[in-house]
């Protein structure tokens, strides 16, 4: 029977470089293994799977470090999946950022008595997605990695299946995901019916033709970027990250604010800087707006909230339109402005992990993500105050904490154009920065110079996975900030698959 | 002695904050450490002060230049001349006494281990903004100062604190970012004026060398423009000023001090730094309208004073009014302006310095700044008002004493601008000043006679806490009175430092088209002037 089918059809497996897929089939062997301890140890098998999953995270780094070290650019399956400088970059920073989310949920999964098991898998079968979405140069393979990472964060967000906000927060998650879904799927088989491919590559070959595009390809390229903006949720497809982020369980929040959104950015930084380079006209003008209108609408919303979580995610739509920014002028400014986005996406990696480290430290006492709730924090919890000072202050962009580095690429990107539109962005950026501070000094001048509610002072005490999670995050944070090239000195040119490779 | 001397002297505070952080929460141990750790600072001051090359005042000296920031090309840089070598030294004196002073006046809610650790990281901000040399390290440095006053007003602070804290959060904040876009456009526009060739270089040594060589006009306007808001919201100049009266009047003793002493200093050296020597094209253009801004501040100001009820609120208004003379100063673009600018800084950071602590002390005594309410304190505490009355009459700028040279020669300096300013001008502007040193005059010995003269009234008069100047605050004023007088009888001591430097920075852009007067007739041959 094999032999007659090995026989009947000609198929030639394409050459794997074993090595370049190291890291995907690490991570999907620990995925299994989680799963197959589940299912053989039962509650024996659920004390280990938290251990289990940051151990799969940690032992994936190595085949991304000796990648690093080797140097090689790997492309396969005819330009569908390259790993260079910048995929691993971006490998390693959702290996890392999983690993925080892996701390911060150990305790939070331990005693909310929810299932385990299947929580780190899910966990690790997302991250997998994101893994390989920083390698996808391919209309499907970008399509399979956002599915794979999509559908177990829908299922993680209703964790709390209990709880009526944790269901609303999952629907609202999965209705919109799905739509967006759909709406990009209709963009991608309008570039494939004008391409005759799906290799991003060639898409831009076809597209890039001089003159005005035809109405195919503006639709197409307009659709799939708007997919995606639902992914980084950016503004007007933002709706649904406040009441998600809220009602989602707080270590799920983190993954998606970080690691999620930082997946949407890869898939929009792939398609932008290999599929659609040529036909800026199409892309820059609708990239200028979203960000624009992100980061301005993001932050005045902020400044109205009371609940720490929700204002973590409007402010996290103000900063999707900052990473947007400098993408609407990359065809002047080609790589400066890549850098400029992934340099935003590590730094907000770290300093956005680490407030959500805080609230979920101070939601174990509070049992609340009130703004007021942190009022008088610094008279009981001096340690953790600081730390989210550090982690907001970065936030708003304050030198020496990371975040002012983050911005100051941003800037420099826009101003390098030496545009109007840039320069416009530029003061866009400037004068939100300075609303955006508002808020954040606000919460900071409730934790240090007010009076806790009800006086109520018992000090909190704050498990050692998530003191190991602040201690990474506070760390890089501040390291980013006083040593820039730690974040910079990475070359991330994007290669572009069968074109360059 | 080696370049080392300036990172020593920028880090040992910052050093001396991490390692109270480690140090447990004993408030005495605590209060030593600061002091030890800013008298080491103010150690490597003096030995700058003897070591520094009088004779090349104008040139950089202790050069340091590391890299740092590779993709971007901002350099580890740093290096002091005549312009700063002052107000470091203004900045390391400061300090102690301000800790000194602490000894005894921790302001409520206590807290004494944050307090401090704040302050010293303040110390680290102020000194490196001064001694950096590269645009990107000045901006940081710039900044860090930022967090630690913020908190320093919001915890420490008075009733309204937390207004006071965010609003002068907001203003700075607003106009760093402004200022950043400034030093972006002009990291990107720069060119060498030999080659023409871009020199994506944030070296502040070398932009000031092109001074804003092949950028267009209009650019240059506009990146002018852009550092204007930054240093001009600091400084305060109207109409930014209006976050200095309340983060001064809520701010804790210590914090005012350190904010009318060294923090307002660096928006004044910014212009002085960078935004003339780097664009004196455009600093032609805008300087009628600094020297605008800056009388309307002398006027302005003073007119605030004689509506303020409150002692504290008062000095702070009087800052507006002093920093619109160093402004006018500098807006004349003239070496005797500029110099007499640089000791405007020095005196109004010690005089109004003095002010505060004064301040400080009769709120401790009187729990109260209401002028009304205060009076007669030459009987009930004779050396405490006579210190008041000594540092007014420095404050209205009375000769032989330190204000004076800073406020007479700025006026004297608006008579003849640079060629091309116009002269007519300015010679208005000098005449307004004029009248804002009599209002000045006005308002300092309306607060003397308010609340010194007189009889005590009913209610402090038998207070047994208002006792006369106690031994600590001696020890931690007298620097200050003594500098005064010092300054005031020599003031050459300062004037030969900065000098050569600020002749230095004038003159950069000789070297290519006519000077700064050339380009500025040209300018206004442009306009048909």
């Amino acid at each position: 029977m094999l032999a007659l089918l090995a026989q009947e059809v000609d198929f030639v497996r394409p050459a794997i470089d074993w090595h370049a897929v190291a890291p995907e089939l690490t991570l999907l062997a620990f995925g299994a293994l989680v799963t197959v301890m589940d299912i053989v140890w039962l509650e024996r098998g659920r004390r280990l799977t938290s251990s289990v999953a940051s151990i799969a995270l940690l032992v994936t780094m190595i085949p991304i470090v000796t990648l690093a070290l080797d140097g090689e650019d790997r492309v396969m399956f005819g330009g569908a999946f390259v790993v260079d400088n910048y995929a691993l970059v971006m490998k390693a920073m959702f290996l890392v950022a999983g690993y925080v989310v892996v701390l911060l949920s150990t305790n939070y999964v331990a005693e909310g008595d929810y299932w385990e098991s299947e929580y780190y898998g899910l966990l690790l079968s997302s991250i997998l997605g994101m893994v390989l979405m920083a390698s996808a140069r391919d209309l499907i393979t970008v399509f399979v990695a956002l599915e794979l990472l999509s559908i177990p964060a829908y299922m993680l967000a209703t964790w709390r299946k209990r709880d009526l906000k944790s269901n609303e927060a999952g629907l609202k998650y999965y209705l919109m995901g799905v739509f967006a879904s759909a709406i990009m799927l209709y963009g991608m088989s309008l570039l494939y019916g004008g391409a005759g491919s799906t290799l991003l590559a060639d898409i831009n070959e076809a597209v890039s033709v001089d003159g005005s595009p035809s109405a195919i390809v503006v639709v197409g390229v307009i659709f799939v970027i708007i997919g995606f903006a639902f992914k980084v949720s950016a503004f007007p497809f933002h709706t649904w990250a406040p009441d998600t982020y809220e009602g989602a369980p707080t270590p799920v929040t983190a993954f998606l604010s970080v690691a999620s959104k930082a997946a949407g950015f890869v898939a929009l930084l792939n398609l932008l800087f290999v599929g659609f380079f040529g036909r800026d006209d199409v892309y820059e003008p609708l990239i200028w707006i979203l960000a624009a209108a992100s980061m301005t609408v993001g932050n005045l919303v902020a400044l109205r909230q009371t609940n720490l979580v929700r204002m973590l995610a409007y402010s996290g739509v103000a900063q999707a339109g900052y990473m947007l920014a400098p993408l609407a002028v990359a065809s002047d400014v080609g790589d400066a402005a890549l850098t400029a986005t992934v340099t935003y996406l590590l730094v907000y990696a770290a300093m956005n992990l680490g407030a959500f480290a805080i609230v979920l430290a101070v939601a174990r006492k509070t049992r609340s993500a009130e703004i007021d709730s942190f009022k008088g924090l610094f008279g009981y919890a001096p340690g953790l105050t600081i730390a989210m000072s550090v982690f907001l202050f970065s936030l708003a962009g304050i030198p020496p904490l990371g975040g002012w580095w983050a911005k100051f690429r941003v800037m420099e990107a826009v101003i390098e154009a030496e545009s109007a539109s840039g320069v416009v962005l530029g003061v866009f950026v400037a004068v939100n920065s300075v609303i955006a501070l508002y808020y954040y000094a606000r919460i900071g001048l409730g934790m240090w110079a007010e009076d806790a509610p009800n006086g109520d002072t018992t000090p909190i005490r704050v498990p050692a996975s998530l003191v190991s999670a602040l201690a990474i995050t506070a760390a890089l944070t501040i390291a980013f900030g006083v040593y820039p090239p730690l974040v910079s000195e990475f070359d991330v040119t994007l290669l572009a698959g069968g074109l360059g490779g | 002695m080696d370049s080392w001397i300036l990172t020593a002297v920028t880090f040992v505070p910052l050093l001396g904050a991490v390692i109270a952080m480690a140090m447990p929460n004993d408030d005495e141990l605590h209060k030593r450490w600061a002091l030890a750790v800013s008298l080491v600072a103010f150690g490597l001051g003096i030995a700058m002060l003897f070591d520094f090359n009088y004779d090349q005042a104008g040139q950089l000296q202790w050069v340091v230049d590391e890299p740092w920031i590779d993709v971007i090309g901002a350099g580890y840089t740093l290096g002091v001349d005549g312009m700063s070598l002052p107000l470091i030294a203004l900045t390391v004196l400061v300090m102690p006494l301000v800790f000194l002073y602490s000894w005894s006046h921790i302001p409520s809610p206590g807290n004494t281990k944050s307090f401090l650790i704040l302050m010293l990281i303040l110390e680290t901000g102020m000194i490196g903004t001064f001694v950096a040399q590269d645009l990107i390290l000045f901006f940081v440095f710039f900044e860090v100062v930022l967090l630690p006053m913020f908190f320093m007003i919001a915890v420490w602070g008075g009733d309204d604190r937390r207004y006071a804290s965010l609003k002068f959060f907001l203003y700075t904040l607003f106009g760093s970012a402004l200022m950043l876009l400034g030093f972006l456009a002009l990291f990107f526009l720069a060119k060498d004026p030999v080659t023409g060739e871009f020199l994506r270089t944030f070296d502040m040594r070398e932009l000031t060398d092109t001074a804003g060589a092949g950028i267009a006009r209009s650019s240059q306007l506009l990146i002018f423009g852009g550092m204007f808001i930054g240093f001009g919201v600091k400084v305060p100049m109207f109409p930014f000023h209006t976050w200095l009266p309340d983060a001064h009047t809520q701010a804790p003793t210590q914090g005012s001090v350190i904010l009318a002493a060294v923090l307002l200093k660096l928006g004044t050296y910014g212009f002085i730094r960078i935004s003339i020597p780097m664009l004196p094209e455009a600093a032609e253009a805008w300087a009628p309208v600094i020297g605008l801004l800056a009388v309307i501040g002398i006027i302005y100001g003073a007119l605030g004073c004689l509506a303020q009820t409150d002692m504290k609120r008062l000095i702070a208004f009087s800052s507006v009014a002093h920093m619109g003379f160093v402004m006018l100063g500098i807006s004349t673009l003239t070496d005797f302006g500029i110099n007499a600018a640089i000791f405007g800084m020095v005196a109004h950071g010690l005089i109004t310095g003095m002010l505060f602590f004064i301040a400080g002390s009769v709120k401790d005594r009187y729990h109260t700044l209401e002028i009304g309410r205060l009076g007669g304190m030459l009987i009930q505490a004779p050396r405490l008002g006579w210190i008041l009355g000594f540092t007014s009459m420095a404050s209205l700028g009375l000769p032989g004493l330190a204000g004076f040279w800073g406020e007479f020669p700025a006026i004297l300096s608006a008579y003849q601008p640079a060629n091309g300013l116009p002269v007519e001008t300015f010679r208005g502007y000098m005449v307004v000043a004029a009248v804002g040193t009599v209002l000045a005059a006005g308002y300092l010995l309306w607060l003397l006679q308010r609340t010194a003269m007189g009889e005590p009234p009913e209610e402090f008069a038998n207070d047994p806490e208002i006792v006369d100047v106690t031994p600590l605050e001696w020890v931690s004023w007298t620097p200050f009175l003594l500098l005064i007088v010092l300054f005031g009888v020599a003031p050459g001591l300062i004037f030969e430092v900065t000098d050569p430097a600020v002749v230095e920075s004038l003159n950069n852009c000789l070297q290519f088209e006519n000077g700064c007067d050339g380009v500025a007739d040209a300018t206004t041959a442009a306009l048909g002037g």
